[in-house]
C-alpha cells in the first residue's frame, strides 16, 4: 500500500508538470484550432534564457518572472508576425498547424546554435536530494514544490478564465469568433493574450522540469509530447480535461513504471492513451463532435 | 486546363509531346550521372532516391487522402528491421524487400484502424504514440534491435562489372522509379481518387459509395508499405541499422518533405526529398543551423506558396508557356 502511495505521489508530481503543459496546448487549441507544435521549443527557449540570466549572476525570481515574461512575448511575436499574415493569406487549419511546426524547428535549432548542445545542470532553490517523509511516503523537496506550483498555477488560470472580465472574453472568443467581433471584443488581442498566457505556463512547467531532467536543448521534446497526449487524453477543448488528463497520465505512468517495466513506461502510456480515444474519441471530457457534411 | 476528352487520355500519365522529351531528357541526365558527377554526389543522389520512396507514400497518406500520421519512423523501423532479420537468415534480397514492405503495410493496418474514428489531431497523437513506442521497443530489445552495436546488413554485392556505388546508384534509382510510377498509377485509377474523395468530405465520399473502411486502411496500408521499403534500401544502402536512426525526428522530416514539396503532388514529393537531403548536406558546417532553415522554408512555403515547391515550378511553367502574355 505504501508502495502504491509512493508511486501515486511521485506520479502526480509529474502529472502536475504534464498538466501545465497540456493546458498551455488546450487553452490554444480552443480558441484557435491551432495545435502547437512549437510549445515545446517555446518553453525551452525560456529555459534557456532563465538560466543565461542566472549565469549573470541574477536573483532566482528576477530570472523565471523574466523568463516566463520572454516565452509568452514569443508566442506573441509568432502570433502577430506570422499567423496572423498566414490567415490573411487564407492559411488552411493543417497549414496553420505546420507553421507551428517550423517555428518549433526554427527556435529549437537557435536555442541549440545559442545555448549549446551539451547537457547542463541547472541551479535551483528547492533541492532534489533533501526529501519529507509522510507516513512511510517519501517525497522530494522540488516534487513536493512541483506539485504545489502545479496545483496554484492551474488554480490561478481557473480564476483568470471563469472570474475575469478577460477570461469572459477569451471564453467568447473561443466559442464564437464572429459572434464575439461583433459584440466589440477586440479578438486578435485576445487571441495573442492567449497564446502569450499558454506559453507562462509552458515556461513554468519547463523552469520546474529542467532542475530534475538536466538542460539541453532537445530536454522539452518527451514532456511536451506527454502534455500533448494528456490533453487530448482529457480532450483537446476543455480546460479541466487538460489538467485531469495530466494527472491521470502521470500516475498511470509512474504506477506502469513502478509495477510493469521502468523501460516501457512511455510506450504503457501512449497505448493507455490509443485505447482511450478509440472508446472515446473526444477525450474524456471533450464535448462530442458534430460535423456537417 | 487541358482538354481531355477520352478516359484513355485521362489515364495517360504523359500527354504532351513535349513533357515526354523533357522527362526523357531528365531520366537520360540521372542514368548518365554517375559517370560525370564526382563520387559524393552520386551518394547524395541515392538516398534521394531512397527517401523519395517514403516521401511518396507519405504524401499518399497526407496530401492525398488527408490522415496525418507522425508515426512514419515506426514504419520505417519495422520495415528496416524485418529486411536486416530476413536478409540475415539468408533470404534472398528481394523477398526481404517485400517482406519488410508487407510487414510495415500490415502494421498500417493495424495504426489506421484509430483512423476509422478519430480525426485531426487526435490522429496525430495515436499515430505518433505508434512511432514512439515501436522506437521504445527496438531500443529496449536487444533480440530485435541487434544489441549495442546495431543490426549489420549484407550490402548488395556489384554486378556487371560496376563499381558499388554505382551500382547501388543505379539500383535505387531503379526503386525510385519503379515506386514513382506505382504511386501515379495508384493515383489516376479508382483508388487515387477514393483518396482524394475522403480527403475533401469523407462523409460525402461515404454518400457517394466510397468503401471509406476499406480505403481509409487501404491508404495507411500503402503508405506504410513504401516506407517500409524505404526502410528496408536504408538498412541495404548503410550496411547496418540502428533504433537510433529512427527517432520521432525521423517521421517530422517526412512530414517537412511533403510539405515543402507540396501536398498531393508526386513530384513534389521527389522535390522535397531532394530539399530534406540536401539542405543538411549543404549546410553542413552548421550542422545545428539545419532545423532553423527547414522551419524558415516551411513558414515562407506557407505564406507565400502554399502548393510547395511543386507549386512554384508549375507556375514557372505556365509563365513560360504562355510567355509573352501573362
Amino acid at each position: 500500500m505504501t508502495k502504491f502511495l509512493q508511486y501515486a505521489i511521485s506520479g502526480l508530481s509529474t502529472g502536475s508538470i504534464y498538466a501545465l503543459v497540456a493546458l498551455g496546448l488546450a487553452l490554444i487549441y480552443r480558441s484557435t484550432r491551432i495545435l502547437n507544435f512549437a510549445h515545446g521549443d517555446i518553453t525551452t527557449a525560456g529555459t534557456f534564457f532563465a538560466f543565461m540570466l542566472l549565469g549573470f549572476h541574477f536573483s532566482f525570481g528576477l530570472a523565471f518572472a523574466l523568463a516566463i515574461l520572454f516565452g509568452s512575448a514569443l508566442a506573441m511575436a509568432f502570433y502577430f508576425c506570422i499567423l496572423v499574415p498566414a490567415q490573411r493569406r487564407e492559411a488552411t487549419q493543417l497549414g496553420q498547424i505546420i507553421l507551428t511546426l517550423g517555428l518549433g524547428l526554427i527556435v529549437q535549432g537557435l536555442v541549440a546554435r545559442f545555448g549549446g548542445t551539451d547537457i547542463q545542470s541547472f541551479p535551483f532553490p528547492l533541492s532534489d536530494t533533501k526529501i519529507y517523509r509522510f507516513a512511510g511516503v517519501v517525497i522530494s523537496q522540488l516534487s513536493l514544490g512541483t506539485l504545489l506550483v502545479g496545483i496554484l498555477a492551474s488554480l490561478l488560470f481557473y480564476l483568470l478564465v471563469q472570474k475575469t472580465k478577460l477570461g469572459l472574453a477569451m471564453r467568447a472568443t473561443s466559442e464564437n469568433l464572429p459572434a464575439a467581433q461583433t459584440m466589440g471584443i477586440p479578438t486578435r488581442r485576445i487571441l495573442a493574450l492567449s497564446w502569450g498566457l499558454a506559453a507562462m505556463l509552458g515556461v513554468l512547467a519547463g523552469l520546474f522540469l529542467a532542475p530534475a531532467l538536466l538542460l539541453d536543448p532537445f530536454f522539452m521534446l518527451e514532456p511536451f509530447l506527454k502534455g500533448f497526449a494528456a490533453a487530448i487524453l482529457g480532450g483537446l477543448n476543455s480546460l479541466p480535461g487538460a489538467i485531469v488528463g495530466g494527472l491521470i497520465l502521470g500516475v498511470a505512468e509512474s504506477l506502469a513504471g513502478g509495477y510493469v517495466s521502468i523501460a516501457f513506461k512511455n510506450t504503457f502510456a501512449f497505448l493507455m492513451i490509443i485505447l482511450v480515444l478509440l472508446v472515446r474519441p473526444e477525450g474524456l471530457l471533450g464535448k462530442e463532435f458534430k460535423e456537417r457534411v | 486546363m487541358d482538354l481531355i476528352q477520352s478516359y484513355k487520355e485521362e489515364l495517360q500519365l504523359i500527354r504532351k509531346p513535349w513533357t515526354r522529351v523533357w522527362v526523357g531528357a531528365f531520366v537520360l541526365f540521372l542514368i548518365l550521372l554517375p559517370w560525370v558527377a564526382p563520387q559524393h554526389i552520386t551518394y547524395i543522389a541515392t538516398i534521394i532516391f531512397i527517401y523519395s520512396i517514403g516521401v511518396q507514400g507519405q504524401n499518399l497518406l497526407i496530401g492525398y487522402t488527408g490522415q496525418i500520421s507522425f508515426g512514419q519512423a515506426g514504419f520505417l523501423a519495422i520495415g528496416a528491421f524485418t529486411f536486416g532479420h530476413l536478409s540475415i537468415h539468408g533470404v534472398p534480397w528481394f523477398l526481404s524487400l517485400l517482406g519488410a514492405g508487407l510487414a510495415a503495410g500490415l502494421f498500417g493496418l493495424v495504426v489506421g484502424f484509430p483512423s476509422l474514428r478519430l480525426k485531426g489531431p487526435y490522429l496525430a497523437i495515436a499515430t505518433m504514440g505508434f512511432g514512439i513506442a515501436v522506437y521504445q521497443v527496438f531500443v529496449n530489445s536487444e533480440v530485435l534491435s541487434g544489441g549495442r552495436m546495431g543490426l549489420a546488413v549484407q550490402k548488395l554485392s556489384p554486378l556487371f562489372g560496376l563499381s558499388p556505388i554505382t551500382y547501388r546508384y543505379y539500383f535505387n534509382f531503379l526503386m525510385a522509379a519503379l515506386f514513382t510510377l506505382a504511386s501515379y498509377n495508384i493515383i489516376s485509377s479508382y483508388m487515387g481518387r477514393a483518396f482524394i474523395a475522403i480527403r475533401d468530405n469523407d462523409i460525402a465520399a461515404e454518400v457517394l459509395g466510397v468503401n471509406l473502411t476499406r480505403y481509409k486502411l487501404l491508404s495507411f496500408a500503402v503508405s506504410s508499405f513504401y516506407t517500409g521499403v524505404q526502410g528496408a534500401l536504408l538498412g541495404l544502402f548503410l550496411g547496418y541499422l540502428e533504433p537510433n536512426m529512427f527517432t520521432f525526428m525521423e517521421s517530422i522530416t517526412l512530414f517537412v518533405a511533403v510539405i515543402i514539396g507540396g501536398l498531393a503532388s508526386v513530384e513534389g514529393s521527389l522535390l522535397g526529398a531532394a530539399f530534406v537531403i540536401l539542405v543538411p548536406q549543404v549546410f553542413s558546417a552548421y550542422k545545428d543551423m539545419v532545423p532553423v532553415v527547414y522551419g524558415v522554408t516551411i513558414v515562407f512555403v506557407l505564406i507565400f506558396e502554399p502548393f510547395g515547391l511543386y507549386g512554384r515550378w508549375f507556375k514557372m511553367r505556365l509563365y513560360f508557356r504562355n510567355w509573352p502574355f501573362r
